[in-house]
Formats: structure tokens, C-alpha cells, sequence
């Protein structure tokens, strides 16, 4: 367990991005067999318990600490894993790498419910603070040491100087603890065949456009669409004695209970074996409904048939990466593409479409497209689209975010200038610091002007502005509430933010009646009068539009 | 404040009225008590100041001589009358020259700490509980996930990751006053003999220290542009970022604060050798203090206030925070100084 938590510790204090990777390189070239392997499913994300759960941790430290004190600490250092690892009472550090990371994972995977407490609570004895922490984020799952699945799959392949994307190709078929990977990579075996009949292709993700960057782009290179507000999926038919439909999220999630009218539909398409890449939409009536429509959705645990039939799911195809057995990938996008809307052509159903391209001659025509998509001709679903996508006409699918082949061109953000109302410490990276902002506008309520919350942002910030805004918070609490601060607003004193916006959505759920979509600070206004600042008379009338 | 008889919160910060003075004032005021010399308790510009001499002349040092209008000294344990108060002075065990006060009527005694440490300190006097009615606290590390009074375990951190990278400065943030020497006496216990070099910020206060008969050994001030390859420099927190730290050797960057304790802390200020050394008291120390003067009313002015009142309610202690906001910069993180 030591030579993990090292690796943990250090990976967290570790700021450049090579330095990461040499971290865990040397780690899976010097951790034996299985731990490495289980190291590599904890910094991927892949590892999971049945019982050894947060609530479990949390139920342990509530027997040892006071709960108050631990609700005030775990608020302070917004960490669930450090909190705990800070707060349980000093154990005895563990000799050289004693406790082999494999017996703690199959002593947490293992163990029945019953035992499970007193199990944990003596693993937890044995080990130091470092050790503590990096058992428990097993646990809590979200590792929060800045370092992605990617970049540690990066790291492994390095091991046998592969690159990314043969270790993407095989992942999702590869099992605990990637004996076989690592044999390969060693050079010992050769290359693991998994017999997966409907795998995930890692997604091909776009950069987005900085728009200076269009003077050095040619415009005939390239082929433009709009950019759908949905879910970005991948749609799989394969062939195992029968048909094998999958439906993944863009990170290789398999979503396809939540959506049997998709899987219906994949399973009836005139191919033995497909996979395509595309938006999940809602659409009714024949029209793409908003990304708010598609939430209600998607935050629902069951799928009963009023659900179906009031939000009809839909499938927008982007692109095409096999068919009946081929690997199209290595394909130019227009070979692809081609290749995609003779497919869809063919396909009879309603639930699947082709994402329709935007013909332009110049860089001015697309940017004014992007500006008013209905003028542009979009039709009835104008109300779906978050920009456009440029896309180089001869680029093969690449997973990751290769640079220069795909870009997304967001459509400009609005702002409004709120007022600070409340403030929370924050999580991960921003922890212990006053990082979690409510901030309200002006309405005219029954009581008379008043300032009314709108929205939550966290981020937007640098790290110097965090150390004013936490310094600010502090000198003007006027007001606690557990672990929220009021901050002093009014007519005469506040603060104005500048918040960034994507749109708004009508909420019950919120006093306002309006929510914004991913809200963040684009500047803070120390200069601006707190009577200023907007009023929600602005956001209502982006909601009537 | 159920003790508004002798002492009282003010805009300014603790006031006595039986003796018209303040208390660590935050602003310029007639007349101040200082606890000791750190910018957020001692401030320039009052009309009269009574401190230790240490306290007098680390003010001196910072503000000019003609920080105050007239200045007097007390020494630990001196009684002093002033109108219809008693006060006397004890070690608080935080910083050279540092004190609590002890303010007393016919009536009831009470103790301010200023900012207090329970861990020894070879730069500064111990502290002592002294038995009082109320206990005025600070709680800067006022939770318990704060445990640091194993300064010397920090230090032979310190000194291996030297062994380790001996091509590499190791650049210290460290609060100008009181911290910055502590670690060099620190390091000088633990038989680093190597010379200590510092940031030219902390020249004067460490040539002070030195001339109280603090042993620091061989410290020179950085000049010129040698690299310092293997060396231990010590620099204000805000310096280790800054342009000064790039003609350095591959600078480490270390970073002595109990807020170091926590990962978040030391991760957001860019700080490659957490230190966990702090001239606070952590939560174990606040707790045994507010038990050990036998209080029975606590006041907290600064820091993480909750928890350490929601501590003594357990034990029968009356307590409330005070959220007095002028206090705890001195370990302040780099990227709180660059605020």
C-alpha cells in the first residue's frame, strides 16, 4: 500500500504534466504483478465495490469523532478521504509495502457487508496519514490528484512504447488486473484479443476555436455543422450468435438500459454490425427539443413508458466507424461521411437522422451562421444548437482531442453583472477556500427592490482572484448558516460579479424561476455600485426569446 | 461577552474600559497592549504602547523607531496598574517577545492569548496556562484534522530531501518574524551546520534574534547571482514564486505552515515540500489550554472558531466566537500573500 500512496501523494503535488507520467511509468515498470494492475484500475476509474462505499467511511469516523467535528472539518477541507485520513486516530506507519495493494482490494471487494466495518477499520490501524488517504480514495472512487484515466493509460503505454490510442483500442475489452496488458507491453505475450462483439471506440473530441486562428485555416478544407445540445453518444450493433446493441456515453459508459426505444431502433437498422457516432436528442412533434427537455429525461431512475413516449429519444449521426465488420476510422471524414449518409438513407426509421452540413464559402458566412442559425436556414430546431463544428475534410478518427482537426465554435456566452450573496468553501482544487458563489439581481418583490439568487458559479476565477474573493468573503460574512456564509449586499455595499452564461432554462426549482446553464465568473467588478448591477427583467427576457 | 465589565469588542478590537486601553488594536488608538510583534496585532500609530522590550523593538524594526508616540516596556510576570485595571504580562510561547495579558478587577480575571503555541520553541519563552475566569483564544488551527507539534520530524524532512536533490536550492517560505528563525534554530538542533541563507527581508530580524543570544549560526544574506545549489534559502511566502526565486538552482520550492497539513493547501500554492511547522497551537494544544486555565467562559477572536466552541460547550465551558476579522495573516499561504 505504501508504494501506492506514494505514488498518490506525489502524483497530487506533482504540477507538470510529464512529470505525471514519469511518476506512474516508473511505477507500473517497478510495481509487481497484480498490484500495478490494480493501481491502473484505480487511476482509470475502473475499480468499484459492492459494500465498501462513502457511506461506510462515513459511518466508521462518525463512531471515533465527534459528528460535529467532523462536519466542520470535512466542510473545511472539502475532501472525504483526507478528512477522514486527518481525523482517525494515529495507527502505527506500516513496514516496507506490507499490506500489497492487491490484498486491500480484495479485501474490499471480498468482504461481506457484516464484516466489512471492522475489516476496513483495521486496514485503516495499520497504515499513516498517506496510506489512510490513498486507501480511502479506493473507496470514495474520485481520485482529485490531477491526474486523468487518460494520461494514467498514457503512462502504461509509454511502459511498452505504445502509443494512446492501441491502449484505447484494447481497454474496453481487457479485465482486472490487466495481466495480459502488461505481459504485452513487456514484450513477454502477445497483443491481448478481446472478444467483445459491440466495443466502445474511444470518442474523437474537438478543440475549441480560438478565433484568430481561422486566418490560417482554408475554408474549402473543411466541412461545417451545427453543434447539437444533447448527449454526445455512440451507437454499437455488433454480432454474437444474435444482435448485440449497446449504447455508450462519450466517455464509454454503457447507457443503454436508460434508452430501449434507441436500442429498438438500433437493432432493426439494415446492417449485421454498425457504430456511429452522434447527438442524443429529444425530439417531438419533429422537432429537436432544448438540452433542458433532454435533462428531465436523463434524471430519471425509471424508464416507464409515459416516459418514452413524452420524451422520444432521438439519434443525430455525426459519423460513421464501422460497418458490417469494417474499421472505417483510418478513412478521410468525407469518405466517412459518404459513407454515413448512404447508411442513414437506408436506414427506415424516424429516430435517426443525419446531422445536417452548413455549406459556406468564407469564414464571415460561417461566423454569421453561428451568430442566427434560423437565418442561416436551420429550421425548427434552432432552439438545439450550441454552435457550429468544423471539421478537416481529411481527417481520419482519431481518439482523444487531436490538435487542427476538429473544432468546436461555441456560440458566444451572454453575461449579466450579479451581486454576491453567498459563499462555500469549495472541493477538489479549490478546497478550504471560499471558491462556491451565490449571486443574485435585482427584482421588484412585494417587500420592495431586492436582490434574488440566480445562479451558483465556482470557477472562471485564477488562483490570485480565489485568494481575494476567499479574503473578501471573510472580512464581509454578515451572516452564518452552517457552512455558508451571507455576504453584506444591499443598495450600499456588495460585490459585483461578471457571470458568463450559456442560456437559461425556466426552474420551479429555484426561486428566480429561471436557472442558467453553466454559469461561471468572467471578471469581478470591484469598481461596479452594487445598484448597478443587473435586474431579472434581463434573464427573462433571454427565456422569451 | 458576558465579561463587558472589564473587557469589551469594539470596531478596533478588545477594549477595557476600567483601564481605557485596547488590546492588539487594529487601528491607531490613545492606548494599546501588545501581545506581540506581528502586523495584524501590532500596529503602527498609536498614541501610547505598552509590550515586552522584544515586542517594543521588533516593532522598532518594522515601523521606524517612531512607530508610537511613547512606548513602554514590561517585562513577564510584572505587575502593572493602570487607572482601575491590573495588568500583567506572561510568555505565550508564539514568537520572541510574544505575551498573553492578564487583566484583572476585584471582580474577575481574564487572559487574552494573543496568538499561543504549546510545542517547545528554542526562539522564544515557554507558554504558561495561567488560571483566569475567562480565556480569550485564538483558534487559527481550530479543528481537528490540525495536529503539528512534531516540528523536529518536519525538519528531518527538510534536511532529506537536501540529501536527495543536492542540485537543487531549497527555497523556504517562511513568515518573516518568528517563523524564518525558528527553522534555523530548528535546523541548528538538528545539526545542519551548513550556512543558512536569507531572503534580504528577513536580515534585520534575524540579526536581532541573533543579538538576543539565539543561537542561528552561519546565515548570510543572498547576493549577487550564485545558484545556491543544495542550499537551504529561507524568503517571505510571496518571494517563492516570484522573479527573485528563478536564478536559484532547479528552486524546491518548501513551505513551513500548519496549513500545509492539508493537501489542497499546499497543492493551490504550488508547494513541492509541504512543512508542517506552525507557531499557532493545534487543536490539541487549544483544547488543552481552554481545559487547563480552568475557565469558565472562552472567548475566541480569530481562526476556525466553531469547532473549538463547540469543544469547550462539551466540557462545560461557556463559549462563543468572537469572528473578530483583523487577525491570522502571519501564515498565510503564498497565494493568500499574492492577494
Amino acid at each position: 500500500m505504501n508504494r501506492f500512496a506514494q505514488l498518490l501523494d506525489r502524483l497530487q503535488r506533482e504540477p507538470s504534466r510529464l512529470g505525471k507520467l514519469r511518476l506512474m511509468t516508473d511505477y507500473f515498470r517497478s510495481a509487481p504483478d497484480p498490484d500495478r494492475g490494480f493501481g491502473l484500475a484505480a487511476l482509470t476509474g475502473a475499480l468499484s465495490f459492492r459494500y465498501a462505499k462513502p457511506g461506510l467511511v462515513k459511518a466508521l469516523i462518525a463512531t471515533r469523532v465527534d459528528p460535529v467535528l467532523f462536519d466542520l472539518s470535512y466542510d473545511f477541507v472539502g475532501d472525504l478521504s483526507e478528512t477522514v485520513a486527518l481525523l482517525w486516530p494515529a495507527g502505527a506507519a506500516e513496514e516496507e509495502d506490507a499490506l500489497p495493494l492487491s490484498t486491500v482490494v480484495r479485501a474490499l471487494s471480498d468482504t461481506g457487508k457484516i464484516d466489512l466495518p471492522r475489516v476496513l477499520a483495521e486496514l485503516l490501524d495499520g497504515l499513516d496519514e498517506t496510506g489512510r488517504w490513498a486507501l480511502l480514495k479506493l473507496i470514495t472512487g474520485a481520485m482529485r490528484i490531477g491526474a486523468s484515466a487518460r494520461l494514467a493509460k498514457q503512462a502504461v503505454a509509454k511502459l511498452g512504447g505504445k502509443g494512446i490510442d492501441e491502449i484505447e483500442d484494447l481497454w474496453h475489452g481487457l479485465a482486472l488486473p490487466y495481466i495480459g496488458l502488461f505481459a504485452w507491453l513487456e514484450g513477454r505475450e502477445p497483443r491481448p484479443i478481446t472478444d467483445d462483439p459491440a466495443p466502445f471506440c474511444p470518442a474523437m473530441l474537438a478543440h475549441a476555436l480560438e478565433e484568430e486562428e481561422l486566418t490560417d485555416l482554408p475554408p474549402a478544407e473543411f466541412f461545417a455543422e451545427w453543434k447539437w445540445d444533447g448527449i454526445r453518444v455512440q451507437a454499437v450493433v455488433g454480432e454474437k450468435s444474435g444482435k448485440v446493441v449497446r449504447l455508450f456515453s462519450r466517455t464509454g459508459e454503457d447507457i443503454s438500459a436508460a434508452f430501449p426505444d434507441l436500442v429498438d431502433m438500433l437493432a432493426s437498422l439494415p446492417c449485421r454490425t454498425v457504430s456511429i457516432d452522434g447527438e442524443l436528442l429529444i425530439r417531438r412533434d419533429g422537432r429537436v427539443q432544448s438540452f433542458s427537455v433532454l435533462q428531465q429525461r436523463l434524471n430519471r431512475k425509471r424508464v416507464c413508458a409515459a416516459l418514452l413516449a413524452d420524451y422520444p429519444a432521438h439519434i443525430r449521426a455525426y459519423d460513421l466507424l464501422s460497418l458490417d465488420g469494417e474499421d472505417l476510422r483510418a478513412l478521410p471524414f468525407f469518405e466517412r461521411r459518404r459513407g454515413l449518409e448512404a447508411f442513414v438513407a437506408c436506414a427506415d426509421t424516424a429516430r435517426l437522422d443525419l446531422s445536417p452540413s452548413i455549406d459556406f464559402k468564407s469564414w464571415d458566412f460561417l461566423a454569421a451562421a453561428r451568430r442566427d442559425p434560423l437565418a442561416a436556414g436551420v429550421g425548427p430546431d434552432a432552439a438545439a444548437i450550441e454552435g457550429v463544428m468544423l471539421k478537416r475534410c481529411d481527417s481520419a478518427y482519431v481518439p482523444g482531442r487531436p490538435k487542427g482537426l476538429w473544432y468546436k465554435w461555441k456560440r458566444d456566452p451572454f453575461t449579466i453583472d450579479a451581486v454576491l450573496m453567498y459563499a462555500q468553501r469549495g472541493h477538489g482544487k479549490r478546497s478550504s477556500f471560499y471558491s462556491d458563489y451565490t449571486f443574485g439581481v435585482w427584482h421588484q418583490t412585494a417587500e420592495g427592490e431586492a436582490l434574488v439568487a440566480v445562479g451558483k458559479a465556482y470557477f472562471g476565477f485564477t488562483d490570485e482572484e480565489l485568494g481575494k474573493l476567499d479574503h473578501y468573503v471573510r472580512n464581509h460574512t454578515s451572516n452564518r448558516f452552517g457552512p455558508v456564509r451571507e455576504i453584506a449586499h444591499g443598495k450600499e455595499e456588495g460585490l459585483v460579479l461578471e457571470i458568463a452564461f450559456d442560456g437559461v432554462n425556466r426552474s420551479s426549482r429555484h426561486k428566480s424561476g429561471v436557472a442558467m446553464r453553466f454559469p461561471r465568473i468572467n471578471r469581478i467588478r470591484w469598481d461596479k455600485p452594487v445598484r448597478e448591477a443587473d435586474r431579472l427583467e434581463a434573464l427573462d427576457a433571454l427565456l422569451r426569446e | 461577552m458576558r465579561t463587558g465589565d472589564l473587557l469589551a469588542l469594539r470596531p478596533a478590537g478588545l477594549y477595557c474600559e476600567a483601564g481605557d486601553f485596547y488590546i492588539d488594536p487594529i487601528h491607531a488608538v490613545p492606548r494599546a497592549l501588545i501581545t506581540h510583534a506581528h502586523a495584524d496585532h501590532a500596529r503602527p500609530g498609536h498614541e501610547a504602547v505598552l509590550a515586552t522590550d522584544d515586542t517594543l523593538a521588533v516593532m522598532a524594526i518594522r515601523y521606524g523607531a517612531a512607530f508610537a508616540g511613547e512606548t513602554q516596556a514590561i517585562g513577564y510576570g510584572e505587575n502593572l496598574r493602570i487607572a482601575d485595571a491590573d495588568v500583567c504580562f506572561y510568555p505565550a510561547g508564539h514568537v520572541l517577545g510574544s505575551a498573553q495579558i492578564l487583566v484583572q478587577d476585584a471582580g474577575s480575571r481574564i487572559v487574552v492569548s494573543g496568538d499561543f503555541k504549546r510545542e517547545a520553541d528554542p526562539t522564544c519563552a515557554p507558554f504558561e496556562p495561567i488560571a483566569c475566569d475567562t480565556f480569550v483564544s485564538e483558534a487559527t488551527f481550530g479543528l481537528p484534522i490540525f495536529r503539528h507539534s512534531h516540528s523536529r520530524n518536519e525538519i528531518a524532512k527538510l534536511v532529506a530531501s537536501l540529501r536527495l536533490f543536492p542540485e537543487r536550492t531549497h527555497l523556504v517560505g517562511a513568515y518573516a518574524f518568528g517563523k524564518a528563525q525558528r527553522l534555523i534554530a530548528l535546523l541548528r538542533q538538528a545539526g545542519h551546520d551548513r550556512p543558512i541563507y536569507i531572503h534580504g527581508a528577513l536580515e534585520k530580524l534575524t540579526e536581532y534574534y541573533a543579538s538576543r543570544g539565539i543561537a542561528l549560526g552561519n546565515v548570510r544574506k543572498v547576493t549577487g547571482a550564485t545558484d545556491l545549489a543544495g542550499e537551504i534559502v529561507l524568503c517571505p511566502p510571496s518571494s517563492t514564486n516570484d522573479l527573485w526565486s528563478r536564478k536559484f538552482a532547479e528552486p524546491l520550492v518548501a513551505f513551513a505552515s500548519g496549513w500545509m497539513r492539508v493537501r489542497a493547501r499546499a497543492r493551490q500554492s504550488g508547494i513541492e515540500l509541504p512543512l508542517v511547522v506552525s507557531d499557532h497551537a493545534d487543536w490539541d494544544g487549544l483544547c488543552a489550554t481552554a481545559v487547563e486555565t480552568g475557565c469558565s467562559e472562552l472567548l475566541v477572536t480569530h481562526g476556525e472558531a466553531d469547532a473549538l466552541v463547540h469543544y469547550a460547550q462539551t466540557r462545560g465551558i461557556a463559549a462563543e466566537p468572537l469572528h473578530f476579522t483583523g487577525y491570522g495573516d502571519d501564515e498565510a499561504t503564498p497565494a493568500e500573500t499574492a492577494a
